[in-house]
């Protein structure tokens, strides 16, 4: 049996095959102005490096924030679902999950069995979400793998005020120009993303064991000031932009098996 | 339809459906029209006693602002044009959508009914939210006519409190609180006569009092025939129901509506006819909905589950006790008590308890009230999850809304929150609600 699972980001396509329930493949593909074209694309430039065709496929399932335009799935599924079920595969004693992406932020809350108990997503705004840290990098004039560099060195804590990401960029500019060293406003982006974030996760209570998927999640910076935030350390697991994209794969199984 | 749902039992439309919106449209032209037989115009909040201004006259006709102000957030291009010129005067933003869609319509001079603007001969406005306080004393101020402006001040505490050894709350009205409010409604009753020119009848007011502690426990005891699985009713209906206990509860027309159609939905329940036949989940919402998208409530159909109502829709204007072991039920009327009316003080202290008694006038004095009613809704009509709404256009009832949700999740109830506003529609991202409402169906099992 080969199931797809297809997370269509803000910012990027993320696709995941399994065979048998093992993962077999994984691609990713930016997302341009062209969202279909877009998302046909990745799926078939990692089936197409993988060695598969697309009539072996059993089933497919697209999650993520623009799921419908996936018109070659056989259905959609929320994004939620699809992290929380990709998660317990990989680590079923996780309760709480971070999930930070370009444009969205959520924590979701499980119950040990997989269930979703409780969930809460970023309203609107994108200052708790990975388009920000990009936003402010590019107000530095630094690449973000500086950025975070330049960050996790950083020993003083400043704090950035505007709950907006223009704002937080005029505060930033602000204080470059107070001469303020880069490493401490790297650290203060990190920090105010931080904040957010873990006063939107705090609506589900968070509760260890917890883990952070999502594209940020590979932001060692922004994971050092969530954990001083929050007070704890995290779970971490590999490939953690492909969590929702595995977690559909695994839903399509799932669908295929009731069947 | 989103799935393939087995249709599980019988539907269909609401017979006096089409009476309740002739009602509602009648109401707003008698009172536009009020001036043409010599009638008097008069606005005010709907959380408050109409029957006091009927004593006045039976060609007296009041225009309340919040459901108004509602009327305007479902014309949304209307909408629009009032809340730009409210904020072209300098109103700001952040202040209640209702306020700045009635302002707004005001300073257009524009009824969302058709025609300029009616304005009232007066004012009078319970207050106790802390924005509305200020409302009128605004529309009379854009109007620049020096027409008078009354205000009862209603914050006396709250009426339930906690019982920490049961969980539960309890009636426990405060009589000096309540002497309080019924000396002011006689002494701006004493001022109103003197300003209209008009002798007050008791007999009047006795009669449309009676139609007030009608109409603010009939609709209580039609939303508890909503408990029946399957739901009689469904929100978005209700909502176009429960609004003429907030136009006007002295209303005797009003009266004889809701009793035609407690009769139809207790039949409903009879026949098990059902608001949406594919019902395999309810959920229940709290507060105002954001009014230029009720199609959110339509959304939830698409997976075979019922919004059986809200907090909003089953107390806004009504009357509700709470009984001994801790359970919602239809506040009594002074009749249903025994009680008989005779004297306008007896009265005027009735209604006042009425009034204060009201669940959502608690939520400004205690909101812990809010989070443990929800609860209750939520066991007692046999809801699989709640909607909350972080309303941005309110901030009266969405006081607490946050520890209300951490209160409801902290008892094992399933919540979903989304932002919005009720009455201004920049604050109201649907294409991310509908997806967050996905997400909960799809936690609630409903694949």
């Amino acid at each position: 049996m080969i199931t797809v699972g297809v997370d269509v980001g803000a910012k990027k396509v993320k696709v995941v095959v399994l065979k048998d329930n093992q993962i077999v493949a994984k691609g990713s593909g930016l997302m341009e102005m062209d969202r279909e074209k877009s998302i046909r694309d990745a799926f078939e430039d990692t089936l197409k490096t993988n060695g598969f065709k697309e009539k072996e496929i059993d089933y497919i399932l697209a999650t993520g924030a623009g799921a419908k335009s996936a018109v070659f799935a056989a259905k959609d599924t929320t994004l939620v679902t699809s992290i929380a079920r990709g998660v317990h595969a990989i680590d079923p004693s996780i309760i709480t999950i971070i999930d930070i992406g370009a444009n969205d932020a959520m924590a979701i809350k499980c119950d040990g069995t997989g269930k979703v108990v409780d969930f809460a997503v970023n309203e609107k705004c994108a200052a708790g979400a990975g388009s920000f840290v990009e936003a402010m990098a590019r107000a530095m004039e630094v690449s973000l793998e500086d950025f975070v560099t330049a960050s996790l060195q950083s020993t003083k804590s400043i704090p950035i005020n505007a709950q907006c990401v223009i704002f937080a960029e005029s505060e930033v500019v602000s204080l470059i120009h107070e001469e303020t060293a880069r490493n401490d406003i790297c650290r203060a982006v990190h920090d105010a993303m931080a904040g957010r974030i873990s006063s939107m996760a705090r609506r589900v209570r968070v509760e260890a064991p917890v883990t952070v998927t999502g594209g940020v999640a590979y932001n060692e910076g922004m994971l050092d000031s969530l954990k001083k935030e929050l007070g704890m350390d995290f779970v971490r697991m590999e490939n953690p932009e492909y969590i929702a994209a595995y977690g559909a794969a695994l839903l399509a199984v799932d669908t295929l098996q009731k069947a | 339809m989103q799935f393939d749902l087995e249709i599980k039992y019988p539907s269909e439309p609401l017979k006096c459906w089409a009476k309740g919106k002739e009602l509602r449209d009648k109401y707003y032209q008698d009172y536009a029209s009020a001036h043409d037989s010599g009638g008097i115009r008069w606005s005010g909040g709907a959380a408050g006693l109409e029957s006091v201004m009927a004593g006045f006259g039976r060609d007296v006709y009041p225009l309340t602002g919040e459901p108004y102000g509602a009327s305007i957030a479902f014309d949304r291009p209307f909408a629009a044009k009032c809340q730009a010129a409210a904020e072209e005067a300098g109103y700001p933003r952040d202040v209640c959508a209702y306020m700045r869609n009635y302002w707004g319509s005001k300073l257009l001079n524009s009824f969302a009914f058709g025609g300029a603007f009616p304005e009232p001969d007066l004012y009078w406005q319970f207050h106790s939210c802390c924005s509305h306080g200020k409302w009128y004393q605004e529309a009379a101020r854009i109007e620049g006519k020096g027409r008078p402006v009354f205000v009862t001040d209603c914050a006396i505490g709250p009426y339930f409190k906690f019982n920490e050894k049961t969980g539960n709350y309890y009636a426990a009205p405060n009589e000096n609180g309540i002497r309080y409010v019924v000396n002011q409604l006689h002494s701006h009753i004493e001022k109103i006569e003197k300003y209209l020119g008009r002798p007050y009848q008791d007999e009047l007011l006795f009669e449309a009092a009676d139609n007030q502690f009608a109409n603010m426990t009939i609709w209580p005891e039609i939303f508890m025939l909503n408990k029946a699985i399957p739901a009689p009713l469904d929100q978005k209906s209700m909502f176009s129901l429960y609004v003429l206990g907030a136009l006007n509860k002295a209303s005797a027309d009003f009266r004889a509506f809701y009793n035609e159609l407690k009769d139809e939905v207790q039949d409903r329940v009879n026949r098990g006819i059902a608001a949406v036949p594919t019902e395999r989940a309810r959920v229940m919402d709290d507060i105002q909905p954001p009014w230029g998208f009720l199609k959110i409530f339509r959304h939830l159909e698409n997976y075979g589950c019922v919004c059986i109502g809200s907090y909003y829709s089953a107390s806004l204007m009504f009357a509700w006790d709470i009984t001994e072991d801790g359970m919602l039920v239809p506040k009594k009327t002074p009749k249903q008590r025994g009680i008989e009316i005779k004297d306008r003080d007896t009265c005027l202290w009735h209604l006042a308890d009425f009034l204060l008694s009201n669940l959502w006038f608690n939520n400004m004095q205690d909101n812990g009230l809010k989070a443990w009613g929800m609860k209750k809704m939520y066991e007692q009509w046999h809801c699989d999850g709640i909607m909350i709404h972080y309303n941005r256009g309110c901030e009266g009832l969405s006081m607490g809304v946050a520890e209300q949700r951490l209160y409801l999740a902290e008892h094992g109830i399933p919540v979903m929150s989304f932002e919005g506003n009720m009455g201004d529609a920049r604050e109201f991202d649907e294409a991310e609600t509908i997806k967050r409402i996905d997400t909960f169906m799809e936690t609630l099992g409903l694949k």
